[in-house]
């Protein structure tokens, strides 16, 4: 089946599976918004251990998510993989250092002699939830701004200097933080997986305190979402894009290239205009109807959202992961792959996916069917 | 020749990803043995309906849970790893390590973490039987994630089922089945993961053997032996037979590797196996890095036997594959090396033309990587041509020697720990063996030393090569800083000493409050 489909069309198949991991990440990083909001929810003890509790039956599914996006994207595209991950160091280090702490954090957090004490554990909730959600976005805002390195596969045969991708600035991808519109995704992201906690909180917690702060915090927390990702969104339509010249491969400047990309993909603009109205009815029937759905518009508006914002970064010919050093070094769906046998053989194991989400909604319903509340926390004995 | 390579960033680098995968495989093999454990138990209760066996199976579940978090977290920063530390290593070989890394994550994690969060918190939400079919599911996942990690592992000692691209230069996959059933993959997950089935046994075993010392909880304590050392039996004779066939692959695929953790420096007919010995100094004035072993006990023929089934087959030594032995066709050191750098300068030679648009040469040397000749006489020999000295190409001698050693002895002493663990306790006379209830208590750690002792043999064996004969560690590095790989390191080894701290003061406060 998937033998008699070109490379270029594989290619462009996984970078939709790339796009949809992506997309269902930002989503899962509810878990990361709303561990930033266990102070500010929660205003004694028993609160915070109950947010805690109902973030910790999530938290894996976020991390596996993140380790299979990783795993993919090295897989279909392993140039991406080494020139990213091998040059913007501090970037990937310092998102991967907010996962570390995070993994333990709930299983130790409340177990006696677990030696630094909850607050220690919470805190490294707090580390994963403000640095993971920040530097992600921002990550990911350089697919559209670009980065400094070079790529030359020439390199492994050289007599010296043989890496193949290096990177040009002394700061190792912190340099992507000086770009405003990589900044304005970061926030972007940051103040949107809040959102996303709260309507999960709204919707998966029974305490009708905690409700009330969310309600308030929703509103605290839109303004500055609508800000950013408005500014993203106008600076990225307006911009020059990075695009290639199919066959040649020469990557070139392209006035508007992101909104040509919604123009002539039109089903991917619809995707992401649906996406955002469903972001934003989530969130004002949150507000207007005291309803705890919320998180069922606002989630998939999520999903449909960033799929098409990843879609727009690497469809129609446009440079995924542009270079500003050199712009010939930038890397596309078409130069960064794997090859056709490679992506053939993926793309059959891409077939177990819909299974993998049929079991993890059959778990999740089955123990999350109702509420959960300060008893259940109290009387669970593997509360966190 | 290379020059100007950063001997201190691939150091540190290397250091970096030790110090990771060593902590990460301190908490690995308990979940993999112990998740198998809470299954056989768990079945009990449900077969049986012994809310006993239900206690048993929830006490072994908190520690199983406090490890696993820890197992987690240090797994992440060990995929990510291969693209921060290991650029060049992450593309020439991505297009086949990537995918058994990718397969891991759709096939395996999301089974594992959905089915434990089923297993820890639905106990009182799910009917018996589901929640035990979880319970088997994590364990499923649990080794189906290490058997996916293991075969990309085992690719780097053994590259099957690939080709060279020069156009991408980089190495492609064209056999998946190759990939996934070598004979060095399918050997290492099955070692791999029953060491780790011994690991979490002796574990189950040594804490239980604590509580009979405690006067407490005697039938959890008996019942729990019995399952580990059932398991721990069956799973030290499977570790013996698989380590058997890993030294076979070894012997016919790493010729280098496996003389070195013989230390045999002169090949022989009829080779023994040296069953103890220590390392002595240099003891050679021409092969200035030959250090011959003191004291050593013997097994004829052995080593003959173990690596070709043939008691008086010819072993070769690391003499013979670095100055090369003619009577048994074994080609010397230098001259792969020259080889290699033929295979690289006609690689260099072939971007050249492509980058200048020289055609007609293009095509003369792009059909040079079709010929079959050049692929066997040439580029089979590739990673030969990064190295300037012979000599480095010589793992540690001491250091791969003493690991594999500790290791095989360790594993014979597991078989007669599990059998007396199993007599005992069929005869119902564990209380009064109080010397073997500390022996098993003192053995607790054994098998965790094992298992760091089986992984040094494996990574440090195959040194100086991160892919058998094609890529050098010192060619795969990151173009970084030292000083950032310094941070780092220094950042992670706090961490995750730290994290360790945190789970041994909870695991151990979790055992003496014991079974609720």
């Amino acid at each position: 089946m998937f033998e008699q489909l070109s490379h270029l069309a594989l290619q462009q198949y996984w970078w939709i599976i790339i796009s949809l991991l992506g997309s269902l990440l930002v989503f899962l990083l509810f878990v990361q918004g709303g561990e930033t909001l266990i102070y500010s929810l929660a205003k004694n003890k028993e609160e915070r251990s109950l947010l805690v509790n109902s973030l910790g039956r999530k938290w894996e599914f976020t991390f596996t998510t993140l380790v299979t996006f990783g795993g993919a994207f090295f897989a279909s595209f392993p140039l991406f993989y080494s020139t990213s991950f091998g040059g913007a160091y501090w970037v990937w280090m310092a998102i991967l250092f907010s996962f570390i702490v995070q993994a333990i954090a709930y299983e130790y957090r409340s177990k006696p002699n677990n030696v630094f004490g909850p607050k220690t554990y919470e805190v490294f909730l707090l580390i994963n939830g403000f640095l993971g959600t920040l530097l992600l976005g921002t990550a990911v805002g350089t697919f559209f701004t670009g980065s400094q390195f070079t790529v030359n596969q020439g390199n492994i045969a050289a007599l010296s200097n043989l890496t193949i991708s290096q990177w040009q600035s002394p700061l190792h991808g912190l340099e992507a933080v000086a770009n405003l519109e990589n900044v304005a995704l970061g926030l972007s992201v940051f103040f949107l997986s809040r959102i996303l906690g709260i309507l999960y909180f709204m919707n998966n917690v029974d305490n009708d305190q905690i409700l009330e702060r969310a309600r308030k915090s929703l509103l605290i927390n839109i303004f500055p979402f609508l800000i950013v990702f408005l500014y993203f969104v106008t600076r990225l339509l307006v911009s020059e894009g990075f695009a290639y010249q199919p066959g040649t491969g020469v990557v070139f400047m392209e006035k508007f290239k992101y909104l040509h990309n919604f123009l002539d993909m039109p089903l991917i603009a619809a995707f992401f205009l649906i996406g955002v109205l469903l972001v934003l009815f989530g969130i004002i029937k949150s507000i207007m109807s005291r309803t705890s759905s919320g998180i069922w518009f606002t989630g998939p508006g999520t999903v449909l959202t960033v799929f098409a914002l990843f879609i727009v970064a690497g469809f129609n010919h446009t440079a995924f992961y542009p270079s500003v050093a050199d712009l010939q070094s930038s890397l596309t769906i078409e130069n960064s792959s794997s090859s056709h046998y490679t992506l053939t053989v993926m793309s059959y194991v891409s077939l177990l996916v819909p299974f993998v989400l049929a079991y993890i909604i059959y778990a999740w319903r089955a123990i999350n069917n109702k509420k959960i509340d300060l008893g259940e926390v109290g009387s669970d004995s593997h509360a966190y | 020749m290379i020059e100007n390579i950063d001997l201190s960033l691939v150091n540190w680098s290397r250091g970096q990803f030790a110090l990771t995968a060593m902590y990460h495989w301190l908490f690995v093999p308990l979940t993999l043995g112990l998740s198998f454990i809470l299954a056989f138990m768990e079945t009990m209760y449900v077969r049986t309906g012994d809310e006993k066996w239900k206690k048993i199976t929830r006490f072994w579940m908190t520690l199983f849970g406090i490890n696993f978090a820890i197992g987690v977290a240090t797994g992440i920063i060990l995929e990510f790893e291969f693209g921060t530390n290991w650029s060049n290593y992450s593309w020439f070989v991505g297009d086949i390590f990537g995918a058994p890394l990718a397969i891991e994550g759709i096939m395996a994690f999301f089974l594992e973490s959905t089915f434990v969060a089923v297993m820890f918190f639905g106990w009182e939400k799910v009917s018996k039987k589901f929640h035990l079919v979880s319970t088997w599911l994590v364990a499923i996942g649990a080794n189906l994630s290490a058997l996916w990690i293991l075969v990309a592992n085992a690719w780097m000692q053994y590259p099957a089922g690939m080709h060279f691209n020069p156009d991408t230069a980089r190495n492609e996959m064209i056999n998946f089945w190759d990939v996934l059933f070598s004979p060095v993959a399918v050997n290492k997950f099955l070692h791999t993961i029953s060491s780790g089935f011994i690991l979490a046994s002796l574990f189950v075993i040594g804490i239980s053997a604590w509580f009979i010392l405690k006067k407490r909880e005697l039938l959890f304590a008996r019942r729990s032996i019995i399952v580990g050392a059932v398991f721990g039996l069956v799973a030290s004779l499977f570790t013996i037979l698989t380590g058997d066939g890993s030294a076979r692959a070894m012997a016919a695929r790493q010729p280098m590797k496996f003389a070195a953790l013989e230390g045999l420096y002169d090949g022989m007919s009829g080779a023994p196996l040296v069953a103890v010995g220590f390392v002595g100094n240099q003891s050679d004035t021409v092969n200035n890095y030959q250090k011959d072993l003191k004291m050593k006990i013997e097994v004829p023929n052995l080593l003959s036997f173990m690596a070709f089934l043939n008691p008086n087959a010819f072993v070769p030594g690391i003499n013979d594959m670095i100055k090369g032995n003619s009577e048994h066709n074994i080609m010397s050191a230098q001259e792969k090396i020259e080889r290699g750098r033929v295979a690289r300068s006609t690689l260099k030679a072939y971007k050249d033309a492509k980058d200048a648009g020289d055609s007609v040469k293009y095509n003369e040397l792009k059909a040079k990587f079709d010929n079959p000749a050049f692929l066997e006489n040439y580029f089979k020999y590739f990673g030969y041509g990064f190295i300037n000295n012979p000599e480095s190409l010589i793992p540690s001698v001491p250091i791969s020697f003493y690991s594999f050693h500790l290791m095989v002895i360790l594993g014979f002493y597991f078989v007669l720990i599990c059998m007396l663990a199993l007599r005992y306790a069929l005869t119902n006379s564990l209380e009064q063996h109080k010397r073997f209830l500390r022996l098993a208590i003192f053995t607790i750690p054994l098998p965790f030393l094992a298992g760091q002792a089986g992984w040094i043999v494996a990574e440090m064996g195959r040194q100086p090569w991160v892919v058998q004969d094609y890529l050098p560690t010192f060619a795969a590095v990151s173009h970084i800083d030292t000083s950032a790989v310094q941070i780092t390191f220094w950042l992670f080894a706090a961490v995750f000493t730290a994290l360790l701290i945190a789970e041994l003061s909870i695991m151990i406060k979790q055992v003496k409050t014991g079974p609720k």
